[in-house]
């Protein structure tokens, strides 16, 4: 069983919500990179999404935008980004890892000697945003030789028939983008979000996690009912950007936000020890 | 056919060139390297295209604006003045300058907006480089009565503020670009963002045949029609196109000329810009320099670092700034079927002197880049040979940029 499986089944058991936050590599610079995911288990994260940085990132928005600048200022590359994860790995054996990023930096790599680095230093599985599945053939069975998950990502825009088209070539979970616009954008419909995961649940067979536009921990319990997973990001690079100069301000900030959204997905279950 | 044609065409695999294939790949080149969210959009956009394109109705408006709006056919001009100079082969200049706008950019343009009011869509975006295609854009938009945004970046609309002030007497908003190198690749970053952001009522017309599918395919055949013309005009005066020679930065004036004779004995010369020199790392030429990657949604070549990061380009001209080039050149440089050569800013700056005072016509820096190319290799070709330059634009737009280089005030 891979780790983000046995991560879903345990949080399903305990009836939990699974929190994936999403931080960009190497922002403000690598070490702080490793504190700042530590932080993120640590106050109520069971996935990290770490974005490989890119020059051109276009379904980003201007926040993450910036992270990826501030990480190559500092050329960080795939190299730096897997010893990273080998360090994270030397305290943390059981949280699952998603890099997520765009094809040319793995295409320039190669995809054998992506995949195997990515395996090796105790990455589980990539989600490449510029890759929708009609591409994505040979680097998926690529992936799945080298024992990685393949995230892939499904739009308000995305008809029944083309989502099961997806699950063909998906594993681990499934990516809901709540909202047609880039990342950190502001325009959330709550009840529409909703009712079209209530649709899309009905249809799929891996765990559904939704992101895009999920800022605080409202919005975060509301959408929780009708997902298993919930994906903060550009919240949490939105901290980084502010204290990008003062590592424990970050850790700080990073932990009381996560706590709270922590706090409120787990609000029932604690509420209802006290009967 | 010919045998020793078909010969050559067979050396090339041209025989059975039918480009692109079903999901927009040109060989390994093209595709559709796109977020989820654009996937439908493209789709639709694809579909529509496809069944407008043998359209008669749908071919009949688009004439309609080619002869009424644009200018269409524009000459094919004999350079005698210069032809002399150099003492080689016959140049010929298709002016697409003389098009409504100054350059080929609205050859395409009107074509998409075309398809955009077909589609229902009230709202055009656009991206630009040099200004060009975002004035064709708002021209067409004006000519439509849609709206329309043109995003620019900030580094481009200090070199071509004159374009940005007819972009916004047209009545479009120009965006400017803060993010990365500011200029056409961010640009068209931001252009993709806002579209998906905005599908529903947004058309985004790209100004290149770069792009995810259907674009390059698309503009290649609006476009196309330049080359269409050539082959009638030579034929009316009885010459045969030995040489054909356009400049590249995305590639849509070079396609447009040699996507008709691809199965001719024509040669093909693609003039990439070379910027201080191809050693010397400032430049813009991915097809001479560049590796195979994936950019905006097309696999191509593409000028990046090691880690597969996109590089700031060069080049002192702003429309072939960018870092990658359209997919189908990307295609016809590996089948050989086009030489893609370049020229840096100095040979370009000489050309466009040289022929404003031989012809009088003042040519865009971009067009300069063809111009330098073809004045070498017409001295190599024998007397009596054509050689046929996309003349893609005029440099009104480039007074200011050559005046400053040259230390004069204006």
């Amino acid at each position: 069983m891979s780790r983000i499986e046995k991560k879903f089944n345990k949080l399903k058991s305990e009836n939990k919500t699974c929190l994936i936050s999403y931080i960009t590599a190497g922002d403000p610079t690598i070490s702080d990179t490793l504190d700042i995911m530590h932080t993120l288990v640590k106050s109520g994260t069971n996935i990290i999404e770490l974005g490989v940085p890119f020059s051109d990132p276009m379904a980003d928005g201007p926040i993450i935008q910036r992270a990826c600048e501030r990480a190559l200022i500092q050329n960080v590359s795939c190299l730096h980004i897997f010893q990273l994860v080998k360090n994270f790995r030397e305290l943390d054996s059981e949280t699952p890892i998603v890099l997520m990023g765009y094809l040319n930096p793995i295409e320039i790599m190669g995809y054998e000697v992506f995949a195997k680095s990515a395996y090796d230093s105790g990455v589980d599985a990539i989600l490449v945003v510029d890759l929708p599945h009609e591409e994505a053939g040979d680097i998926v069975n690529i992936f799945k030789k080298h024992k990685l998950e393949s995230i892939f990502l499904i739009a308000p825009n995305t008809k029944i028939d083309r989502i099961k088209e997806i699950l063909k070539y998906a594993s681990g979970f499934l990516y809901y983008i709540s909202l047609k616009g880039v990342t950190g954008a502001t325009s959330l419909d709550i009840s529409a979000t909703v009712k079209q995961l209530q649709f899309i649940n009905k249809s799929i067979n891996l765990p559904l996690a939704v992101g895009f536009g999920i800022k605080d921990a409202n919005t975060a319990k509301i959408l929780s009912s009708n997902a298993d997973a919930i994906v903060i990001g550009s919240a949490i690079v939105n901290i980084i950007e502010n204290e990008q100069n003062n590592n424990l301000k970050i850790n700080d900030k990073i932990k009381s936000l996560m706590n709270s959204i922590r706090l409120k997905l787990d609000e029932d279950l604690i509420s209802g020890a006290k009967i | 056919m010919k045998t020793h044609l078909k010969k050559r065409l067979n050396d090339f695999n041209l025989i059975d060139y039918n480009y692109p294939d079903s999901n927009g790949h040109y060989g390994i080149f093209g595709g559709t390297f796109v977020a989820e969210t654009l996937i439908e959009p493209l789709t639709d956009l694809r579909k529509m295209y496809h069944n407008l394109k043998n359209d008669s109705e749908f071919l009949k408006e688009l004439y309609y604006e080619y002869d009424n709006y644009v200018g269409r056919p524009t000459p094919l001009y004999f350079a005698k003045r210069l032809t002399e100079k150099i003492n080689g082969a016959n140049i010929f200049l298709k002016r697409e300058d003389l098009c409504h706008t100054g350059a080929h950019k609205i050859n395409n343009t009107i074509g998409q907006a075309i398809l955009a009011k077909k589609m229902g869509k009230k709202r055009i975006i656009a991206e630009t480089g040099a200004g060009q295609h975002g004035v064709a854009a708002a021209t067409v938009a004006a000519r439509l009565g849609m709206e329309c945004v043109v995003f620019m970046g900030e580094q481009d609309i200090y070199r071509q503020s004159q374009n940005v002030y007819k972009m916004k007497l047209l009545g479009a908003e120009v965006v400017p670009v803060t993010s990365g190198s500011k200029t056409l690749k961010d640009a068209l970053n931001e252009a993709l963002r806002d579209w998906v952001a905005n599908v529903d009522d947004t058309f985004y017309i790209i100004g290149t045949v770069a792009g995810p599918s259907p674009y390059p395919e698309l503009v290649r055949d609006f476009q196309a029609i330049i080359g269409r013309e050539v082959i009638q005009q030579m034929q009316d005066i009885n010459k045969k196109a030995d040489a054909l020679v356009a400049c590249v930065g995305g590639g849509s004036n070079a396609i447009g000329l040699f996507y008709p004779f691809i199965d001719s004995e024509s040669k093909m010369f693609g003039i990439e810009a070379a910027g201080n020199g191809l050693e010397t790392g400032k430049h813009s030429a991915p097809l001479n320099k560049g590796k195979v990657g994936v950019l905006h949604g097309n696999r191509t070549y593409l000028l990046e670092d090691e880690n597969g990061q996109i590089i700031e380009t060069h080049s002192i001209s702003a429309g072939l700034d960018y870092p990658g080039v359209g997919p189908e050149h990307a295609l016809l440089k590996d089948l050989g079927r086009v030489k893609y050569e370049s020229a840096t800013d100095k040979d370009a700056l000489k050309a466009f002197h040289e022929l404003s005072r031989t012809e009088g016509i003042i040519p865009a820096l971009e067009t300069s880049h063809a111009i330098a190319y073809a004045i070498k290799l017409a001295k190599k070709m024998k007397k009596g040979e054509n050689i046929i330059v996309n003349l893609s634009g005029r440099g009104d737009k480039d007074l200011n940029t050559v005046a400053k280089i040259e230390g004069i005030e204006i």
